[in-house]
């Protein structure tokens, strides 16, 4: 399916890149809808990856690239349950999360995160799973979950290791600090830093330049530099859920889901 | 340098211009949330600006609590 318009995204191919917009309001928040479409998107990428050299995951909403998981779908949805079977929907949830990620990781193509404004959690994840990241010098990039009692279930940790320093993960977990793009670009998260609004656009030049080369040898360089994590990855759902039972989880994220402060990420 | 009284005048000047308010309405010791009316995503976005143009680090949670200019000119200060 070489074109898609759903709910939470859409998807269009044009001279061998495909183009993933984010656009569910209010910042892209990944929850059962997003999901499960982008469940849709890894199984459409097995048909689009022959004829495709390139994929640019971006966001159309103003406010930002994707401010993480839907963290009040998982409060409301535990909330609902026994504790028992509220764990057992996030583990099955992370599950289908890590397989859409992984599988995205591992894409034969080049992938590109086109950046602007917010990347926060689940966010900053989906722009992990990408070879490349290019955003505007207005995005900034934040690991909050500790202040839900929880560490990142996106296979942020492992990604973030894979790319960086020990240190410097260190200081964006264990602080919950974010980070501006200026300072992403200095750690070596973010490949190229552009003007405010022009991350797409340089991500398109990205893409063009990428589709010069021989789709064998490009995929092969990748397969080689960027392994996927995956028993850190297994490691991550089985701590995200061991600790996700815990009062402290429950406390987060009630105070998250009913804050209406100004920060309302920080502890 | 800058002196405290230039950073603080170019805070102002900045966030006036952002949230389009006029310069003249914003008082050193007014209560930004309330006066520009900005929620947590522009509150951000204001902390984002505010490091791009002064070319320092304002990890947030030295920002949680703050609320009016000159505070934050003053943190601000306290990294150029």
């Amino acid at each position: 399916m070489k074109s898609y318009h759903g709910q939470a995204l859409s998807w269009d191919w044009k001279d061998g890149v495909i183009e993933l917009a984010l656009h569910r309001d209010p910042c892209n928040e990944i929850g059962s809808l997003t999901l499960g479409e982008l469940e849709q998107f890894a199984a459409a990428l097995d048909e689009l990856t022959a004829v495709s050299h390139a994929v640019i995951v971006h966001s159309t909403k103003a406010a930002g690239f994707c401010a993480g998981a839907d963290l009040r779908e998982l409060f409301e949805g535990a909330q609902s349950m026994r504790q028992e079977e509220a764990v057992h929907g996030v583990r099955d949830f992370l599950e289908r999360v890590h397989a859409v990620f992984n599988k995205i990781d591992a894409s034969p193509l080049t992938t590109i995160a086109a950046v602007h404004g917010v990347a926060f959690g689940g966010g900053f994840e989906l722009a992990l799973i990408c070879d490349l990241i290019v955003a505007d010098k207005m995005a900034r990039f934040c690991f909050p979950e500790l202040r839900l009692g929880l560490i990142p279930g996106f296979g942020g940790i492992p990604r973030l290791k894979r790319d960086l320093g020990n240190a410097i993960a260190r200081d964006l977990l264990l602080t919950g600090r974010s980070f501006n793009a200026t300072k992403a670009q200095q750690i070596g998260l973010v490949s190229q830093l552009v003007a405010e609004g022009e991350a797409l656009k340089a991500a398109r030049a990205t893409a063009a330049q990428i589709g010069k080369f021989d789709r064998t040898t490009s995929a092969a360089a990748k397969k080689f530099i960027k392994p996927v994590p995956l028993e850190e990855l297994r490691q991550e759902i089985e701590i995200f859920c061991d600790l996700f039972t815990r009062p402290a989880v429950e406390a987060g994220l009630r105070k998250f889901v009913e804050s209406n402060e100004a920060l309302p990420y920080l502890p | 340098m800058p002196t405290i009284d230039q950073t603080l005048d170019e805070v102002l000047a900045l966030a006036a211009a952002r949230f389009k308010v006029p310069r003249e309405k914003l008082s050193p010791d007014d209560d930004f949330f309330q006066n520009l009316g900005i929620d947590s995503l522009q509150a951000l976005d204001l902390l984002t600006r505010l490091e791009n143009h002064f070319h320092v680090e304002l990890p947030d949670y030295e920002m949680q609590g703050v609320s009016d200019f000159r505070t934050l000119a003053g943190k601000i200060q306290a990294r150029l």
